[in-house]
C-alpha cells in the first residue's frame, strides 16, 4: 500500500522541531507500523538522510518502549494496541498519517519520535515497592491472598509504563500510571504497612513532574494495556484517608 | 597462553556443597562494604536482582542499561512462568527431581553442583517474589497456583497470567528502585558498555558511551558484573527483543574471559511464521499451546485447499505418528526439528510455505470453544492481531524461531569469569541449561544468580581489596580503552558506503539460519565459515552509517552491535564443526540415529567447549572442562 507520512523531527531536546514529508510506499499490509517506519528508514538511509529516531524493543507490546501519537491519537487508532502491535491493513491506500512524539512537559523530547520519561522512575523510585531485602521472606504460601484481590492487583499491574496516559491528557497528568501502581500494591496485604507512606510519597512526586487530573477519562481510552480508570479513584480515596489517618493503626486493617 | 579452567566445585555430597560453600567463603564486614564500588551491567531479572541486593547489604553500586528505564529489559516479555521445587501440589516433586530433569532436559552437559544449587535456591525465588508483591496467579484459598510447563511431569510452574517475566521484572526493578532512592545504588540509563578495562590482568571497570550525547566515559569498580542478556539476535529473525545484542559479553571475551559452548541455541516451535522480507521480530506462541493443538501438515505437498478443506485421511500429524508416546509435547528440540523436516520436504503451509498447523479444531469439538477460549484467549487474540487470522475457525500456523541462548561466557561456581573481578549472570553467562534449556527455567536461573548466588560469592573475591581504592579513571589503562571505541564509533561514520547496518544483519541473520540453526552439517558449516568473514569485510568496506557520535544516533548504535555478532557468527560455526556429536539444541546431521534423532557422544564430548581470544589475528584455541556425572545417570533422551 501506498501512504504519506508528516514526521515529527527534532534533531536533540533543545533544538527546534519541524513536520517532514515522507512517502512512505509499497508497504505490506501485514507490516506493523514499526516495520513500515524500519521500511522509510531504510529508504531514507540509502538516499543519504537521517533516519527517523524512535524507541522500541520488544515489539510484542510488553516493554513499553514504543508509543507515538499517530493523528493525534496515543499509539494510533486500534484500542488496547501499542504502536509496535498496530498492523498497517488498519490504514487505507493513500492515506496521510502525521507521527508525532508524546507532548508533555514531563516527557522533553530527546530526538524526533523519542521522548524523556524517567519522570515515571522517579515515582516508582518515592515508593512505588514493598521494602523486603532478599532473604527476609516468609514462605510464600504463608501469607494468602485472596484470589479476587490478587487478580485486581493483577489487572492493574499490567502497566508497561509507555506514558500513553499522559501523552492523552489535556493536562499532561500521570494520575494513570501512578494509580495504576499503587492499587497493585496497596490491594495486596504483603502492601499495607506502608500503604499510607507510600500513597503520599508517589502521588508528592508525580505532582511535582505532571499536571493535575480534571477527570477527562482519555487516559483510560488511550491505555494500551486497558488500566480502568477506577484505579485513580482508589488512588484518591488511598491519598485522602493517608493524609488524614493515624499511621500506628495501620496494621489493624 | 591458555587458561586452566578450575570450575571451584565445593567439596563434599551434592546437597551440602553450597552450603558447606557459603560456610568457607570469606565475608565482608558490614561496616567495609561500602568501602567497594560494584559495576552491574544490565537490568534485567539478573542485573537489577543482583543490583538490589548489593544494595542492601551496602555495597555502592552502579548500574548501567542501554534501555531508558531498567523496567524495558528483555526480561519483562518472558511469558509462561518460573519454575520452583516447592511441592506445593504434592505431586512428588523435590530439589532432587528438578535438579534430575534440568542435568536431563540439558541432554547432559551442564554441571551437576550448579544445577543442584539453582534448584535449591529456587524455592526462595518465589518467596522472595511474592512477598515484594509479585501478582502471581491464585487459588481460591489464597494460596498459589501452579501449572505443568514444558512437558514436566510435575507441576512446578508459577505463572502471572501470560505476563511472569513482566511481574518478576517488576518486582525487581521496584527493589532496585527501592535502593536508588537510598541512594546505595546509582543509576544510569541509556548508557552502552562498550568495553572491560584491565589492570595487571584483573577488572579495573568499564568503559560506557552515553547513546543521547555519545559521550564516552570511564567507570572504574573493584569487580564488574555482566547482566547482558543472550544472543540469539545473531540470527537477526528471533523471539528476542530487537536491541538484544552481545557486545557486552564480546567485548569482555576479546579482553580475556572464555567464552562457553556458543553454538548451544536454542529454537521454539511455536512462533508465527514470518510474513514478508521486512519483518523485523518473530512473536512467540506459549508453548502451553501445544497442550490441546494438534500440529499437522497435509500429506501431499502439491495439496493447496485451505486446511478446513483437507480431509483427515489426506492430513499427517507427524508428531503423533513419529512419537505416539509424548505426540505433540515433545521437547522443543524435538518439536523445531520435526516442523524443519516437513518444510524441507515441501509439506509447509501458509503464503511463504514457512509453517505448519497447529489445529484446536478437535479441542473446540471436545471442550467446547469457551473452555478453549478460558486457556488460550489471550494467545488467540495475539495470533489474529498479527496475522488477521481467527484460530477459532482455522488453524495457526507457527514455525520454529530462535529463542535462548545456552551458550556464554564460562563462569566457575562463583559466577567469576576467567578474568579476576568480572562475573556473567543470567542469560549471559554459559549457564546452568546444559545444551538445552528447559521451559521457565530462565527467569529462575536469572533470579538465582542475582539475588541468592552472586551476593554470597562476591565477597570472597573483594575481601582482598579492603581499603584498596579502584584505578583512577585518568589510568592510561582508561585513557587508551576510551580512545579504542571513540575510534571504533567513528570508523563506523567514516566508512561512507552504499548499505545500510540493517542490510547487513538480515544477511548474516540468513546464513546463521541456514547452516548454524535447527540443522548443522560440515559442509553447512564450512561454508558459513567462508561466507561470514565476507560479508564482514563488504561491512567493513561498505555500510552506510549517517549522522554524528554525539547526539542519538541508532544506526551507530546498530553497527557496533552487528559488527561483533560477525565475530560471534564465526566462532559459533567453529564450536558447531568441533562438536562431533549432537545433543539438545546442538544437531549435526552426521551424528543421528537411523530414524533421525540427535546421537550424543558421552565417551568424547562429556565437556564445555570453552573458547579463549588469541587477538584478531588467530582464532579462538578452545579449551575443555570436563563434565563428570556422579548423581544423574546418562542415559540417551527417548519420547517415542
Ligand atoms: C518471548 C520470550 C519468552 C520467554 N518466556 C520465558 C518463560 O516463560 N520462562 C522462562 O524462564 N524464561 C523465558 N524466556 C527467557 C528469559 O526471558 C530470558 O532468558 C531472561 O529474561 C534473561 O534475563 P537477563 O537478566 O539475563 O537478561 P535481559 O533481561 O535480556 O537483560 C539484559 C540487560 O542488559 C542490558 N544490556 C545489555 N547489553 C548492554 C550493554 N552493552 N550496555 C549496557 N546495558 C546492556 C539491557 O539494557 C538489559 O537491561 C523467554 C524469552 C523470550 C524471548
Ligand atoms: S516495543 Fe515494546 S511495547 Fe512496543
Amino acid at each position: 500500500m501506498n501512504l504519506t507520512l508528516r514526521v515529527w523531527r527534532q534533531a536533540g531536546a533543545d533544538a527546534p522541531g519541524r513536520f517532514e514529508t515522507y512517502p512512505a510506499e509499497g508497504i505490506p499490509p501485514e507490516a506493523s507500523f514499526l516495520e513500515m517506519l524500519d521500511i522509510v528508514n531504510e529508504r531514507l538511509e540509502r538516499n543519504g538522510a537521517e533516519p527517523i529516531a524512535f524507541d522500541h524493543d520488544c515489539r510484542e507490546g510488553i516493554c513499553g518502549s514504543c508509543g507515538v501519537m499517530i493523528d493525534g491519537v496515543p499509539h494510533g487508532p486500534q484500542l488496547g494496541t501499542a504502536t509496535c502491535q498496530l498492523h498497517m491493513r488498519r490504514f487505507d491506500e493513500g492515506d496521510t498519517v502525521v507521527v508525532e512524539p508524546w507532548r508533555a512537559a514531563g516527557f522533553p523530547v530527546v530526538r524526533d519520535l523519542m521522548v524523556d520519561r524517567s519522570a515515571f522512575d522517579r515515582i516508582i523510585e518515592a515508593g512505588g515497592y514493598i521494602s523486603v531485602s532478599t532473604g527476609s521472606a516468609p514462605d510464600a504460601n504463608e501469607i494468602p491472598v485472596p484470589k479476587d484481590a490478587a487478580d485486581a492487583a493483577m489487572d492493574a499491574a499490567a502497566c508497561i509504563g509507555c506514558g500513553a496516559c499522559v501523552a492523552a491528557c489535556p493536562n499532561s497528568a500521570a494520575q494513570l500510571f501512578t494509580a495504576a501502581k499503587l492499587v497493585h500494591l496497596n490491594l495486596l496485604p504483603q502492601g499495607q504497612a506502608e500503604r499510607d507512606r507510600r500513597t503520599v510519597a508517589m502521588v508528592d512526586t508525580m505532582e511535582s513532574f505532571f499536571g493535575s487530573c480534571t477527570n477527562h477519562g482519555e487516559c483510560e481510552t488511550a491505555c494500551p494495556k486497558g488500566i480502568s480508570i477506577d484505579t485513580i479513584a482508589l488512588m484518591n480515596r488511598d491519598y485522602l484517608k493517608a493524609r488524614l489517618s493515624d499511621r500506628r493503626l495501620l496494621g489493624r486493617s | 597462553m591458555t587458561v586452566t579452567l578450575d570450575a571451584r566445585i565445593p567439596a563434599g555430597p551434592i546437597a551440602d556443597k553450597w552450603d558447606n560453600h557459603r560456610f568457607s567463603t570469606r565475608l565482608v564486614n558490614p561496616a567495609n562494604k561500602r568501602k567497594y564500588q560494584v559495576i552491574i551491567v544490565g537490568s534485567g531479572l539478573a542485573g537489577a536482582s543482583a543490583a538490589a541486593t548489593l544494595g542492601e547489604l551496602g555495597y555502592r553500586v552502579k548500574v548501567f542499561t542501554f534501555h531508558d528505564s531498567p523496567r524495558r529489559a528483555h526480561s519483562i516479555a518472558a511469558q509462561g512462568g518460573i519454575n520452583a521445587a516447592k511441592n506445593y501440589r504434592n505431586d512428588g516433586d523435590s530439589v532432587y527431581r528438578l535438579f534430575y530433569d534440568t542435568v536431563k532436559g540439558g541432554d547432559y552437559r551442564s554441571r551437576e553442583a550448579n544445577v543442584y544449587r539453582l534448584a535449591q535456591v529456587s524455592g526462595e525465588i518465589i518467596d522472595q517474589c511474592a512477598a515484594q508483591g509479585g501478582p502471581f496467579a491464585r487459588e481460591y484459598g489464597g494460596l498459589l497456583d501452579n501449572r505443568s510447563f514444558g512437558g514436566a511431569q510435575v507441576s512446578r510452574t508459577f505463572y502471572a497470567r501470560g505476563q511472569t517475566g513482566q511481574q518478576l521484572l517488576l518486582g525487581a526493578y521496584q527493589a532496585l528502585a527501592r535502593q536508588i532512592a537510598a541512594g546505595t545504588v546509582e543509576l544510569f540509563t541509556r548508557a552502552e558498555m562498550l568495553d572491560v578495562v584491565l589492570d595487571d590482568g584483573r577488572t579495573a571497570g568499564i568503559v560506557v558511551r552515553d547513546l543521547v550525547t555519545g559521550a564516552v566515559t570511564s567507570h572504574a569498580a573493584h569487580a564488574v558484573v555482566l547482566a547482558t542478556g543472550g544472543y540469539s539476535n545473531v540470527f537477526y529473525l528471533s523471539t528476542n527483543a530487537m536491541a538484544c545484542n552481545v557486545t557486552a559479553i564480546w567485548r569482555a571475551h576479546r579482553r580475556g574471559a572464555v567464552f562457553a559452548n556458543p553454538c548451544y541455541t536454542q529454537i521454539h516451535p511455536t512462533c508465527i511464521p514470518a510474513s514478508d522480507e521486512f519483518q523485523s521480530k518473530l512473536t512467540l506462541m506459549s508453548e502451553s499451546l501445544r497442550n490441546d493443538g494438534r500440529i499437522w501438515v497435509p500429506t501431499d505437498p502439491d495439496d493447496t485447499r485451505p486446511p478446513n478443506q483437507i480431509p483427515e485421511d489426506a492430513r499427517d500429524y507427524y508428531l503423533e505418528r513419529a512419537y505416539p508416546a509424548f505426540g505433540n509435547l515433545v521437547p522443543r528440540d524435538v518439536a523445531s526439528r520435526a516442523a524443519m523436516r516437513m518444510i524441507d520436504q515441501g509439506r509447509g503451509v501458509g503464503p511463504l510455505g514457512n509453517g505448519v498447523y497447529l489445529d484446536f479444531h478437535d479441542s473446540i469439538g471436545r471442550l467446547g470453544a469457551d473452555v478453549v477460549e478460558e486457556r488460550y484467549g489471550n494467545l488467540f487474540e495475539m495470533y489474529q492481531r498479527i496475522t488477521d487470522e481467527d484460530p477459532y475457525r482455522a488453524p495457526m500456523r507457527i514455525y520454529p524461531a530462535p529463542h535462548y541462548t545456552m551458550g556464554g561466557l564460562w563462569v566457575d561456581y562463583n559466577l567469576m569469569t576467567t578474568v579476576p573481578g568480572l562475573y556473567a549472570l543470567g542469560e549471559a553467562n554459559f549457564s546452568d541449561h546444559g545444551a538445552n534449556r528447559l521451559g521457565a527455567s530462565a527467569l529462575m536461573q536469572g533470579l538465582a544468580d542475582g539475588y541468592f548466588v552472586l551476593p554470597a560469592t562476591i565477597g570472597d573475591y573483594l575481601a582482598d581489596f579492603l581499603n584498596a581504592e579502584p584505578l583512577p579513571t585518568d589510568h592510561p589503562a582508561f585513557v587508551a580503552a576510551e580512545r579504542e571505541v571513540r575510534g571504533r564509533v567513528d570508523g563506523f561514520l567514516a566508512v561512507s558506503g552504499t548499505r545500510p547496518v540493517d542490510w547487513f544483519h538480515r544477511e548474516l541473520g540468513k546464513i546463521m539460519i541456514e547452516q548454524c540453526g535447527m540443522a548443522r552439517s560440515r559442509p553447512g558449516l564450512e561454508k558459513a565459515m567462508a561466507e561470514i568473514p565476507a560479508l564482514r569485510a563488504e561491512f567493513d568496506a561498505d555500510v552506510r552509517v549517517l549522522g554524528s557520535a554525539d547526539t542519538v544516533n541508532q544506526s551507530l548504535e546498530k553497527a557496533g552491535r552487528v559488527a561483533d555478532f560477525f565475530e560471534l557468527a564465526e566462532l559459533m560455526c567453529r564450536d558447531a564443526l568441533d562438536r562431533e556429536e549432537s545433543c539438545g539444541g546442538h544437531f549435526r546431521v552426521e551424528h543421528q540415529t537411523a530414524d533421525g534423532e540427535a546421537r550424543r557422544d558421552d565417551d568424547n564430548f562429556a565437556f564445555v567447549s570453552a573458547w579463549e581470544w588469541q587477538g584478531d589475528d588467530a582464532p579462538q584455541v578452545k579449551v575443555e572442562e570436563p563434565l563428570v556425572f556422579e548423581h544423574v545417570e546418562l542415559a540417551q533422551r527417548s519420547y517415542k
